[in-house]
């Protein structure tokens, strides 16, 4: 009886112990990043602190690893940005990954303050009333969120959001979409009228409303036939979902996948399949060589450098950072030529420039509508709050303004032609 | 020709001295961290004494760092003490966690759903009893269905973990802010409606303090009460218990509302105590490490202080090294892996001695 027990305690954490490390090794080749920094690189940077600038020390964290392409181009640009200033990783600047969004992120956040900190990042959305607590409790450190949406009416002097007009990087790499859908209708492989985009979301609010349909309007500027349907996993990373939701609207005939979620699911379906994909928040172009064929993505070093900036001349931070495609915020990766339509890059360079000069607006209101009519007013849900409470009013100009009363999306109305499969509220 | 007898033979142990058994659980520690000095080493190229001394930063560094290792030992704690009594009465509860996200989703209700209205020590009041009794179900539930049907309580306590999942991910689709983002955030932020007062300026030191007193009370109630020794006879043999006249269906029922209750008051404390949101990954677990926890102590609640703290060090000290040494998270779950699997086999050792197999000529 005695040794039965034994047995089955030992089974029993035997199993446990393997199944934590199972779950976290599913990521796979994902190996140490640089291990082995000499201190050469952190002498430089103190040398040059003769003048009375404060020294940055620069905490990141990261809702997932470097698997998720989301979190790895955060990571990529706060290592660019630390470096150039000098920073070294362990002793003066920090990345923490697979912090969840919970009391977690307030623990992780003090844990940067403690390794002396004075610029704390988070990354993901739910991690932001965490930073607000972490930030209300040590007034002498600055602590950014991106995508976060209360930093305008928290009203506290060292809590920060930051985001990028990222629906043009979206709009752009939806026209290089239509330009692939025109290529593959030309060459008989579908009917005009069959040119169906499919779209796997993570959740159904607004940063995710708004990724997709400006991509949609992307595409359908070039392909006025196109339409889309959407599906969402309930998840920003779920490997399995993302990757039999893609396959999902492959097998409904959609022609064409983009994602707004951040696994390699999505792009590794379509490379099976052999659809083309438009990706997300970085190049997928070495795992789908054949069906990669842009992605846009938010390139974080500007703020990163302006937030630097700032803290080592004693300057205060934007309340709410946009960036946009000036500031080098909002970029689209090199086209990949095997699969890209003939002209892509041109094309998609001249609506850069119509839409830097104003002349094409993504949201324009006479490009889409809503239940068959054309929106000509409507209240966004600005200011965050428990009941949802529209504040104000977005359409000006004859378009919905996105990024320009708070730099997180809030477009969240569904358009006509975009069929959501599924919701994930 | 015959068969040539082992070179060793396996014998179990009677009672071990106890300066040998701490002797065996020290070499089993050192062999471990000796093994992860060589992996760090082959793996890493760091300096292993460098990575020892970083985990232990990150658990001692600061007095923040401190206070939080006490926290996150008091919860881990929590839910272990809730599982001894059962285990020691042979019923495999591995529901902790559903039970604890039970108590937790109680707590989140009122104050979500009456924060605002009721006078803020009428809802903690509330609060306690909803979460309590939250855990209580969640717990009976498969206690009675094994002591009016004999159904397997491991399976059941299982499923039941997965039910309580699917409940609370529902209930984040109803309560999160802003609509569609899946999550929650921190609940009465503004208001602090449901959050528990502070002693002093410490947030963690209530938390600690309750789980301290459940503790002392486990520790009586299993050595010195009456409900503590029926439970152990139960565990020991249902024929013995029979004949001894317990009523064997009570004591289970009994002692898992026991156990359901302390889960529920883990939940509680994790919303209204510290973390004041709620989310599917809340309890993180716990239910399972608390296993491990009350079986290394051998159901001893002053020995699962001891296992507490070896637990949430490794785990807190793994993450301090990844992030320090720009790892990837794995490798600090391989670290703590290697060191669960000596001190786990250490056990072996204290119950069972390898003795080499006399010779004939020895034996002549």
């Amino acid at each position: 009886m005695k040794l039965y027990k034994k047995i089955l305690a030992f089974g029993l954490t035997a199993a446990l112990g393997l199944s934590t490390l199972s779950a976290c090794g599913s990521g796979g080749g994902a190996a140490d990043t640089g291990s082995n920094e000499t201190s050469e690189a952190s002498d430089e940077g103190s040398d040059s602190e003769a003048t009375e600038k404060t020294d940055i020390v620069a905490g990141l964290i990261c809702l997932h690893d470097e698997n998720s392409t989301y979190d790895l181009n955060f990571i990529n640009a706060f290592k660019d940005a630390c470096e150039a200033q000098g920073l070294v990783e362990g002793e003066t600047y920090f990345i923490s990954t697979g912090i969840p969004e919970g009391q977690e992120c307030y623990e992780e956040a003090m844990n940067m303050v403690d390794r002396g900190c004075n610029f704390v990042f988070a990354d993901s959305f739910g991690h932001e009333d965490y930073m607000i607590q972490a930030a209300s409790e040590c007034p002498d450190v600055q602590f950014c969120h991106a995508t976060g949406t209360k930093a305008h009416t928290e009203n506290l002097p060292n809590y920060h959001n930051a985001f990028a007009s990222i629906y043009m990087g979206r709009y752009l790499a939806g026209v290089a979409a239509g330009m692939k859908l025109n290529e593959m209708i030309e060459a008989g492989d579908f009917g005009a009228d069959e040119a169906k985009i499919g779209y796997v979301g993570a959740f159904t609010y607004a940063e995710v409303i708004s990724g997709y349909t400006s991509f949609f309007l992307g595409a359908k500027s070039v392909c006025p036939t196109a339409t889309m349907d959407v599906t969402f996993t309930g998840s920003w990373y779920d490997e399995t979902k993302e990757k039999e939701g893609a396959q999902a609207l492959i097998d409904g005939g959609c022609k064409l996948i983009s994602q707004h979620a951040d696994s390699m699911g999505a792009p590794t379906a379509c490379e099976n399949a052999n659809v083309p994909n438009v990706s997300y928040n970085g190049s997928t172009q070495d795992a789908c060589p054949n069906t990669f064929i842009v992605s846009s993505r938010i390139n974080w070093t500007p703020y990163y450098e302006y937030a630097f900036d700032c803290i080592a001349n004693g300057e205060a931070i934007d309340t709410d950072w946009t960036g946009t495609i000036d500031t080098d915020s909002v970029v689209l990766t090199d086209f990949n030529e095997n699969v890209a339509a003939e002209g892509t890059a041109d094309a998609v360079e001249e609506v850069k420039s119509a839409l830097l000069d104003g002349s094409t607006q993504v949201f324009d209101t006479s490009t889409f509508t809503v239940e068959g009519k054309n929106l000509d007013s409507y209240m966004a849900d600005v200011d965050t709050d428990a009941d949802y409470e529209a504040d104000t009013e977005a359409v000006e100009n004859g378009a919905f303004q996105e990024s320009v009363y708070r730099s997180a999306p809030y477009f969240d109305i569904q358009i006509d032609d975009i069929n959501l499969l599924d919701t994930a509220f | 020709m015959h068969n040539k007898a082992p070179r060793f033979y396996i014998a179990r142990r009677g009672d071990i001295l106890w300066y040998k058994a701490w002797g065996i659980r020290a070499i089993a520690i050192a062999l471990a961290l000796l093994l992860c000095g060589f992996i760090t080493m082959a793996a890493t190229g760091l300096d292993p004494i460098k990575v020892y001394v970083t985990m232990l930063d990150g658990n001692f560094g600061t007095s923040r760092r401190f206070w939080m290792l006490l926290q996150n030992m008091a919860i881990l704690l929590c839910v272990s003490l809730a599982l001894a009594p059962a285990f020691r009465m042979h019923f495999w509860n591995l529901g902790g966690d559903g039970q604890s996200l039970m108590g937790a989703l109680g707590a989140a209700a009122c104050m979500i759903c009456i924060g605002d209205r009721i006078p803020n020590v009428l809802l903690i009041i509330i609060m306690i009893a909803v979460s309590i009794s939250c855990g209580i179900i969640w717990a009976v539930i498969p206690a009675y269905f094994k002591a009016r049907f004999g159904t397997n309580e491991t399976l059941f306590t299982l499923m039941m973990n997965y039910v309580a999942t699917q409940l609370v991910a529902f209930f984040v689709i109803i309560w999160e802010v802003p609509k569609g983002s899946g999550k929650i955030g921190i609940i009465n932020q503004s208001t602090q409606a449901g959050w528990f007062p502070q002693i002093g300026t410490n947030k963690y030191l209530l938390n600690i303090i309750i789980v301290l007193f459940i503790t002392v009370f486990i520790f009586i109630y299993m050595r010195y009460s009456k409900h503590g020794y029926e439970l152990a006879v139960v565990g020991e043999s249902e024929a013995t218990a029979r004949y001894a006249g317990i009523k064997i269906n009570r004591v289970i029922i009994r002692t898992m509302a026991l156990s359901g209750a302390i889960c529920g008051i883990t939940g509680l404390l994790l919303v209204g105590g510290t973390d004041h949101t709620l989310t599917t990954t809340i309890v993180a677990g716990r239910g399972f490490t608390g296993v491990m926890v009350a079986w290394l102590a051998k159901f001893n609640p002053f020995v699962m202080i001891a296992t507490t703290f070896l637990l949430v060090f490794l785990e807190r000290g793994s993450a301090e090294i990844t992030t320090i040494f720009g790892l990837n998270q794995s490798f600090g779950d391989i670290i703590t892996g290697i060191i669960l699997f000596f001190i786990l086999s250490s056990d072996f050792f204290l119950n069972y001695k390898i003795t080499k197999t006399k010779t004939q000529k020895e034996a002549a």
